[in-house]
């Protein structure tokens, strides 16, 4: 007995993530530049949502603190247990082989440190695109994630792949800047051609209970990634090891998926502890209730920590046992990693060939 | 078809071997039966027959309970406790040395999933041995006086849900306090204690410490009634607990019952949910349903019964049910066919009476003895489902509105082993865990066992406390209160 | 009892007690109507007293019942300085205690005496126990996990007491008191041939601040009512200690009765005969027995 997901998929046009899991030459399916099959939502339709959802007439400090918080609690030993039981699953052969092909599908590939350069984005970007030089069965990862500047370097490269570019915008990962600022940071990507946008919430707000300045930041970051024409996908990281309690993420959740978030991302990756599995089946129950309420569907990036193909399952499990299988696509799941890919794709060469593979035998970026 | 069905993800069974008879185990050494009588135990999730066992008569009863009675006297009520306790350690690190082997052959007798016997029922055993291996040394300490005596020798009968963690909470306690064992484990899974048996040849036990007599419940009641008998423990059922009761009434036996239940889980409108349901379904899925202690009343505020049931439904759909030796498998087979056909009644009186019964869809296999997660909602506390213990994985959803309501409904059983309170209010806690009446009140959180935390329970759910210091008094003269 | 001869002149004729049973509070005769006649150890006549019936036993019960909850409920201080008030109580009644436990008991004044004291301070040692016997009996157990898990002992509920036969008054404290302490209610079986202590301690818990319902006091044959309290099915335990010399009671029929709804037994300590009621206690052990160890978790996190 398995799961199928009961929810209604509202929001969903009919070619559904499904219908394109994987193409049946064996090739990654390609990916528009709007990916994702919600409708778009116009921002005075967001707000709609967020007041209905709320039950008040405008969305301030106090009706959202309220609602915020009469959210169900989060018992943390409870979570915990609960992800180390989906952590115990055994996946083996087949699932495995199409765990290990979907995991690439979902990978935005990263980097995000003070000395990358145009030659090391450019590395990343090949990568990306043919990461198994010589299999053409193997999958091309999501999307490439980089700092605004090098955003054109990576649009460049990327070219028609199908392969999307990713920028961390909002001064990125603290998010401590005018708002002036991080909105300029947010359009510079979005008009140098980012696909999607990972922006950072301001964490000192939300702590100290400024709720509605977190959500008014999100609102406005979404209004410039579809200025003028763009169709930047909006990924709102939370910076989960900041927020210090589950409670917290629950409701971080909730504000940044009432505020018009695409996705909801665990962490910058600076920060640790980062992508943890009761994190982000936090998270993937947050996004599947949400949809039970609003009948939109939102997606989860865990980004940070995940290494190998084993943790990297473990996310599969959690999204299938606890959101349901129609998160189950890179149009709802991303990891963002940077050595999980070489860790998957030895694990593929070991079921391909029955022999344990070595780090020589994958190419280093 | 998921796109991501968990492709088959079975335990081998080779790890374990598993002979085709086996005798008593009296005196340190296997033996057969007197009169030759022999049982088969089978796998009830194939129904496959594992061993022929001797069943123990009233010659092989008198001979291990003289064996221990000689074993008591010269070897281990001597024995300073300090040596005792050596030896209760080296069990303790020898099941954990052969866990796997003792969780496969006890998955493979008993038809609960691989997951639960390697994760919890193993470890657990060889946690409470190596609790109660420091206390040997130190029952000076306990609070029982000085140099606390023990009975002498233990009867002790265990039922088939937790083979060898039951094994475990008996032999424990009363090697550490001194006494000697006859103990009789139950007529579907006596392997995992013949296999112990093998465990005691490794740690050298001196002969006659712990003995071992198979058999059905004629054997348990010839255990019981033995003269040679100074303490009887008994987890089992209420019926055969009033049996035991009765029986010994007028003698100087002292007895631990450990029987049914019939517990509440509360959930108010403020819980946790997530962890709640999980609480709900680890507390009558867990082992089948085949627990004391189960969570077989959900009492749910008015408020969020709905959505509670919707959300559990729609949790229960992920549950894996069928192989026990698939490590993804939440849900095993039933222990019996017996226990199958009793689940099935039940059930069928609660459709009967008016009750509405769900169970997600899933695929049984044929062989073997199954029954899909169920849930009853629109029960009333007359129903017979909400009175009566399924032991199985049958829960029943009834509906309160006020605390106080809760708690009378919680308490409207003649049993009082567990309850379960979900809120995310403190205060709401205590108060509700002073009016339950129950032995162990899980809050938060739901079916946890430490070797230090006592178990047992209130009214027809039995007396005697298993676990912690206080399962030592029960084992000692001095800790008797009856 | 005074039993100053009225047959000399200028002498009162005294004003003797009607012995009656204690139940919820309130005096009634037996519904039964019935009575029988206590007699002093030297055969004199002392008093009739209520020959309690099932039906009594029942009613008996029900007040214990109705009265559990909220003497559970007090607070462990509470219960203490309610039962250290009926030593008191029972100190200003000695003279009275004197003349029944040694008209009944057949032993001198001075003897009697002794055992009023001793009677009184066992009384006033339990009654200390009661904020510390959940110290002494509970704990702090260290699960491996992250769980808060604390055991205490609780009240079992309704307990159903046979008081000693032989020891009127000592034995009666020494079985009633530590029922009590914990928050348990008591149905008292007297002893059946020497009753009045019981009845005028009865008194004393009437006139102090003991709840009414919390201890129920029944007269007559053991043998008669004890049967009807083991097969109770709203009697949660029941303590056999009067049952050892009881005319035509078998303890272990008793026991066996028990067993039909698992109730928490104290054997008598020995079959023919009575232990010393005049040694301390080795311990809180009579309290414990009719105690049922709770244990409550909670996970632990942020």
């Amino acid at each position: 007995m398995s799961t199928t997901a009961t929810a209604p998929s509202h929001g969903r046009a009919p070619d559904g993530p499904a219908a394109d899991a994987q193409a049946p030459d064996g090739h990654a399916p390609e990916v528009g530049a709007r990916q994702g099959h919600a409708p778009e939502r116009s921002a005075s339709e967001i707000a709609d949502l967020a007041r209905r959802v709320v039950g008040t007439s405008s969305l301030d400090e106090a009706s959202l603190r309220r609602y915020l918080h009469g959210l169900p609690g989060v018992d943390q030993v409870g979570a915990e247990g609960r992800a180390g039981m989906l952590a115990t699953r055994s996946i083996k052969t087949t699932s495995k082989a199409w765990a290990l092909d979907l995991i690439i599908r979902m990978i935005d590939l990263t980097t995000l440190e003070g000395a990358d350069t145009p030659g090391k984005v450019r590395g990343l970007c090949a990568k990306a695109v043919q990461p198994e030089p010589g299999d053409p069965t193997c999958p091309r990862v999501a999307a490439v994630c980089v700092y605004n500047d090098l955003v054109p370097v990576a649009v460049d490269a990327l070219g028609d792949s199908g392969v999307h570019v990713a920028a961390v915008a909002t001064a990125f990962p603290s998010g401590r800047a005018s708002r002036h600022v991080r909105l300029t940071d947010t359009r510079e990507a979005v008009q140098a051609g980012a696909h999607e946008i990972d922006m950072v919430i301001d964490r000192g707000a939300f702590l100290s209970g400024r709720y509605e300045r977190v959500f008014e930041d999100v609102v406005a970051v979404r209004e410039v990634c579809r200025e003028n024409g763009a169709t930047a996908h909006l990924k709102v990281i939370l910076e989960t090891g900041e927020l210090a309690t589950y409670d917290n993420v629950r409701r971080a959740s909730w504000l940044a998926m009432l505020a018009g978030a695409d996705f909801i991302k665990t962490s910058t990756g600076k920060i640790s502890p980062a992508a943890t599995l009761p994190v982000t089946n936090l998270m993937l129950e947050a996004v599947r209730d949400f949809r039970r309420e609003t009948g939109v569907q939102v997606g989860v990036k865990p980004a940070g920590g995940i290494r190998t193909s084993k943790d990297a399952i473990k996310h599969l499990v959690a999204v299938k046992e606890t959101a349901g299988e129609d998160w189950l696509d890179p149009d709802w799941y991303r990891f963002g990693a940077s050595s999980l890919l070489n860790d998957v794709l030895q694990q593929r060469q070991k079921l391909r060939t029955g022999w344990y593979s070595g780090p020589d035998y994958v190419t280093v970026d | 078809m998921s796109p991501f069905e968990y492709a088959p993800a079975p335990e081998s069974r080779s790890v374990v071997d598993i002979a085709s008879s086996y005798g008593l185990f009296i005196d340190g050494e296997f033996v057969d039966p007197a009169d030759g009588t022999m049982f088969k135990t089978v796998n009830p999730a194939t129904e496959e027959v594992l061993a022929d066992v001797a069943e123990a008569g009233e010659t092989d009863i008198d001979r291990a309970v003289r064996a221990a009675r000689r074993a008591q006297e010269t070897v281990w009520g001597p024995m300073p406790g300090s040596e005792r306790a050596k030896y209760l350690f080296r069990i303790a690190r020898l099941l954990a040395e052969r866990s796997r082997e003792f969780a496969v052959l006890e998955t493979l007798d008993n038809g609960k999933p691989i997951r639960e016997s390697r994760d919890v029922d193993v470890p657990t055993a060889a946690a409470h041995f190596f609790y109660y291996a420091g206390w040997a040394d130190k029952l000076d300490h306990a609070g029982f006086g000085v140099a606390p005596r023990p009975h002498g020798v233990a009867a002790q009968v265990i039922p088939w849900n937790f083979p060898l963690l039951m094994l475990a909470w008996k032999i424990a306690p009363a090697l550490a306090t001194g006494n000697t064992v006859v103990l009789k484990p139950a007529e579907t899974t006596p392997l995992s204690a013949l296999l112990f048996a093998d465990l005691l040849r490794q740690a050298e036990l001196p002969p006659g410490v712990v003995n071992i007599v198979t058999g059905a419940r004629e054997t348990g009641a010839m255990l019981v009634a033995h003269p040679g008998i100074d303490k009887i423990a008994f987890t089992g059922s209420t019926a055969v607990g009033k049996r035991i009761a009765r029986e010994i009434a007028g003698t100087r036996k002292t007895v631990t019952l450990e029987l049914g239940g019939k517990a509440a889980n509360i959930l108010f409108d403020d819980a946790p949910i997530d962890q709640a349901v999980e609480g709900i379904v680890n507390g009558i899925y867990f082992n089948q349903g085949q627990v004391c202690c189960a969570g077989s009343r959900l009492l749910v505020q008015e408020s969020v019964a709905d959505e509670v049931v919707d959300r559990l439904k729609e949790r229960l759909a992920t549950l894996r049910v069928g192989d026990p030796m698939d490590k993804n498998t939440d849900v095993g087979a039933i222990n019996s066919a017996a226990q199958l056909e009793r689940i099935t009644r039940l059930a069928e009186a609660g459709t009967a009476e008016g009750a509405t019964r769900w169970s997600p869809a899933c695929d049984l296999p044929e062989q073997g003895y199954w029954f899909p997660p169920t849930v009853f909602t629109d029960v009333s506390a007359a129903h017979t489902i909400a009175r009566e213990e399924i032991f199985g994985p049958v829960l029943s959803v009834l509906t309160f509105r006020t605390p106080d309501e809760a708690v009378a409904k919680a308490n409207n059983t003649p049993y009082g082993l567990s309850a379960g309170v979900w809120t995310e209010k403190g205060s709401r806690i205590l108060w509700m865990a002073d009016r339950l009446k129950a032995g162990v009140v899980w809050a938060n959180t739901f079916n946890r066992f430490d070797p230090t935390s006592p178990f047992g329970g209130y009214k027809e759910s039995g007396h005697g406390r298993e676990g912690g210091r206080h399962g030592l008094a029960p084992y000692l003269v001095d800790g008797s209160t009856d | 009892m005074a039993t100053t001869p009225t047959t000399s002149t200028g002498t009162r004729v005294d004003v003797r007690k009607t012995y009656k049973l204690f139940i919820g509070g309130a005096f009634p005769r037996s519904e039964s109507g019935r009575t029988y006649e206590v007699t002093a150890a030297d055969g004199r006549f002392l008093a009739n007293a209520a020959l309690g019936s099932r039906k009594d036993a029942r009613d008996a019960v029900v007040a214990a019942r109705a009265a559990q909850k909220g003497w559970a409920g007090a607070t462990a201080y509470n219960r203490g300085q309610v039962l250290y008030r009926v030593a008191e109580l029972l100190e200003g009644r000695r003279a009275q205690f004197v003349e029944e436990v040694s008209a009944g008991e057949g032993i001198s004044r001075g003897d009697a005496d002794d055992v009023v004291s001793a009677a009184v301070d066992r009384w006033v040692w339990y009654a200390g126990w009661a904020d510390k016997v959940a110290q002494v009996a509970g704990s702090a157990n260290p699960v491996a996990g992250p769980y808060f898990n604390l055991s205490v002992p609780e009240p079992t509920g309704v307990v159903a007491v046979l008081a000693p036969q032989r020891s009127s008054l000592l034995g009666l404290v020494s079985v009633l008191a530590p029922v009590l302490v914990t928050g348990n209610t008591a149905v008292l079986v007297s002893s059946e041939r020497r009753p009045l202590p019981a009845i005028t301690l009865s008194e004393v818990l009437a006139t102090s601040d003991v709840p009414k319902g919390v201890v129920n006091v029944l007269t007559g044959r053991t043998a008669e009512i004890a049967p009807h309290l083991a097969g109770h099915l709203d009697v949660n335990a029941i303590d056999l200690a009067g049952a050892a010399l009881a005319d035509g009671v078998t303890w272990g029929a008793l026991e066996a009765e028990a067993a039909g709804s698992i109730k928490r037994v104290r054997r008598p300590a020995l079959d023919d005969a009575e232990p010393d009621w005049t040694a301390v206690p080795d311990g809180p052990r009579r309290i414990l027995a009719f105690t049922e160890t709770k244990t409550v978790w909670h996970p632990k996190g942020v």
